[in-house]
């Protein structure tokens, strides 16, 4: 890898770039020209605040959750509500963006990929609000586990692709995605979930979330008269933590803290910690910290939580992680699934297993933080309650 | 002598009036079949120069049949060092080229300097990186033009026309035009536009320019074989191999060299 010593555009330091075949390297250049260009652009940009306003529900609230402080040993933990947003999770922050977007390129067809299914009904959503056609497509295996948000995605108008190649979850679906582009690039625009893919997503995603940690600095200099001394958020793509931990990097003392989802345990070998056990390489477009063997064979994630359950991690995360600018740890399933009751029955918020890995670290790092910890409580849990039951053996809901 | 196995072949079959015939397998498939084995009876079938594929895990440019056939073979063990020692036992005895048809990852897992060395070593006479387009990293773009196999890049559909110099200038051995823009697979039907597409390349570029991505019939190879300098036939060979063996697999091969000549 000491080879690799190229800076590019589209790089965070040696991870990121534009590895895809060959034939949509145009395509990648439209979505970059066309981004430049609405980022510049006041009615874009007008037009985006007006529907986070009115549409997706924002700002979204900074919350105290006192009782789950008292249970984590710190008074002062704040949860910043993206599960408040319509839809119920952050997802939607970026969706709506990337759909405008493919109006001014003239795209009619979306597609997506979706692991929790919470990025499909975001896009499903958006496609909706802009008469778009939309394909997203998700793993046999998740379509399984989420069938709530499958439904949703339906009612929404969107065609649902189950995909059954590889390991059946997001990895394989985000194959099958990049495949159909591949295909139908001209008429069709992918809207990617998370900071991931290559140039220009990982950083155009990254904007459009960065929405959560500028809300949530300006509330906490508000509300509290200074910034939090330590913020957490849940990292699978990374796309919730990226949009969180973006606007207060540079605030060298505010610690920062990725929480992966360990699965059965890093040493079990089933786990979805990209950036706590894994190597640099390239997958879906971009090197980043991955899950392969000694091969260079990408290896099948473990989450109990169908959105966190992805081989790599958004390259930027990598390059934070290097620096060490931002510490990433991991919380196990068990830890998880806990974190998720303590949730709901302390502060009557149903977290999506996702988030409960965030909130799993507080409850166990907590009481050593000196200071106010913010959340990223990045979605709800509703579309989780049946997997749950069914993991804990009370079978399925539905 | 960087690409002088490859750009004689193409010599010696355009002195020949026709177009080289460049199968593609997928390493370490069907499984039970040595891929020394399957390599013997494509060139013992008339293949000019054959694609290798080592199998990746996520092959996202390519469709079903190539998807299931890496599946497959990396489910029954397939390593890049045992495809490279088949290469070794296979160019021992033949002089026929082989392109090593991959992605980026297992490559640079195995270490780039020490996979180009090994790969010359046994025998690759050229290396095809599907998600390695020109630009995208210039560091590893170097070492591959720098070792002494061809590096083998793509021109697709969709590709600028002022991509196509530079594209061209990166590569050496033979330029590969994607014939659509999509994954690789059999297609029924074969773009009209084409023939004067790859005309247009052929006056543009100074390699030989060689037409992959669908083509699946002896009649598509005819039909492709006359605009360019060589037909490149994946997919139905790798389906034909999967449901009736390698012997029916060197059949068709014979049958697509025989539309070609």
């Amino acid at each position: 890898m000491s080879k690799i010593t190229q800076m590019q555009s589209g790089r965070f330091g040696s991870f990121g770039g534009r590895y895809v075949p060959e034939t949509l390297i145009g395509a990648l250049d439209e979505v970059a020209v066309a981004y430049a260009e609405a980022s510049g652009d006041e009615s874009f940009q007008d037009e985006l605040k007006r529907l986070n306003t009115n549409f997706v529900g924002r700002p979204t609230p900074l919350y105290h959750a006192e009782r789950l402080g008292e249970a984590a040993g710190n008074r002062d933990v704040w949860l910043k509500r993206e599960d408040l947003n319509h839809t119920g999770a952050h997802k939607i922050n970026n969706t709506i963006g990337q759909a405008l977007l493919a109006g001014r390129m003239g795209k009619r067809r979306i597609i997506a990929e979706t692991g929790a299914g919470q990025h499909g009904v975001a896009t499903a959503t958006a496609c909706a609000l802009f008469d778009l056609e939309c394909v997203v497509y998700m793993g046999e295996e998740d379509v399984k586990r989420q069938a709530l948000n499958v439904y949703r995605m339906q009612l929404l108008g969107a065609e649902v692709r189950p995909v059954s190649s590889g390991t059946r979850t997001l990895k394989d679906a985000t194959n099958e995605a990049i495949r159909d582009w591949v295909t139908n690039v001209d008429s069709t625009h992918y809207i990617i979930g998370s900071v991931v893919g290559p140039d220009p997503f990982p950083r155009m995603v990254r904007d459009f979330q960065s929405i959560i940690g500028r809300e949530s600095r300006e509330q906490f200099l508000e509300g509290l008269g200074c910034l939090p001394a330590s913020v957490v958020a849940c990292v699978g793509g990374g796309s919730n933590a990226m949009g969180m931990f973006h606007p207060f990097v540079s605030d060298e003392y505010v610690e920062l803290v990725g929480v992966e989802a360990g699965g059965s345990g890093i040493e079990s070998g089933h786990h979805s910690a990209s950036l706590a056990a894994g190597t640099p390489g390239v997958l879906h477009g971009s090197l980043s910290y991955l899950l392969q063997d000694s091969d260079g064979q990408v290896l099948p994630a473990h989450s109990v939580s169908a959105g966190l359950d992805y081989p790599g991690v958004g390259p930027e995360h990598s390059h934070l992680k290097d620096m060490g600018r931002v510490r990433y740890t991991f919380a196990t399933d068990e830890q998880a699934l806990e974190a998720f009751h303590k949730l709901s029955e302390l502060e009557g918020i149903i977290p999506a297993l996702e988030t409960a890995h965030a909130i799993a670290y507080v409850l166990e790092h907590g009481s050593s933080v000196n200071g106010p910890i913010l959340v990223c409580l990045s979605g709800r849990g509703d579309k989780d309650v049946s997997h749950v039951a069914e993991v804990e053996g009370r079978g399925s809901l539905f | 002598m960087k690409g002088s196995v490859i750009s004689s072949v193409f010599s010696a079959v355009q002195e020949q009036g026709r177009a080289a015939l460049i199968p593609y397998i997928t390493a370490g498939h069907p499984v039970g079949d040595s891929t020394a084995t399957v390599l013997h009876a494509l060139a013992d079938s008339g293949a000019d120069l054959i694609e290798l594929g080592l199998p990746f895990s996520d092959p996202l440019a390519d469709g079903p049949t190539i998807q299931s056939s890496s599946f497959s073979s990396l489910q029954n063990g397939t390593k890049v060092e045992n495809v490279l020692a088949e290469l070794s036992l296979f160019r021992a005895e033949r002089e026929i080229p082989v392109v090593l048809f991959t992605y980026l990852n297992p490559v640079l897992r195995y270490g780039l300097e020490d996979f180009l060395l090994d790969a010359t070593e046994s025998g690759a006479s050229g290396l095809l990186l599907t998600d390695l387009p020109v630009g995208a990293d210039y560091g590893v773009e170097r070492a591959v033009a720098e070792s002494p196999l061809d590096f083998i890049r793509l021109v697709a559909p969709t590709t600028r026309e002022e991509r196509v110099p530079e594209i061209a200038e990166s590569g050496s051995g033979f330029l590969y035009y994607i014939s659509r823009a999509g994954v690789t697979g059999v297609r029924s039907q074969l773009r009209e536009s084409l023939g004067d597409e790859v005309a247009a390349l052929r006056s543009q570029v100074g390699l030989p320019v060689a037409v992959g991505f669908g083509i699946s019939t002896p009649e598509q190879a005819r039909e492709v074989g006359r605009a360019s300098d060589g037909v490149v036939v994946g997919s139905a060979l790798v389906r034909i191999m999967d449901e009736s063996g390698v012997e029916a697999g060197a059949r068709f091969v014979a049958r697509l060299r025989a539309a070609l000549d």
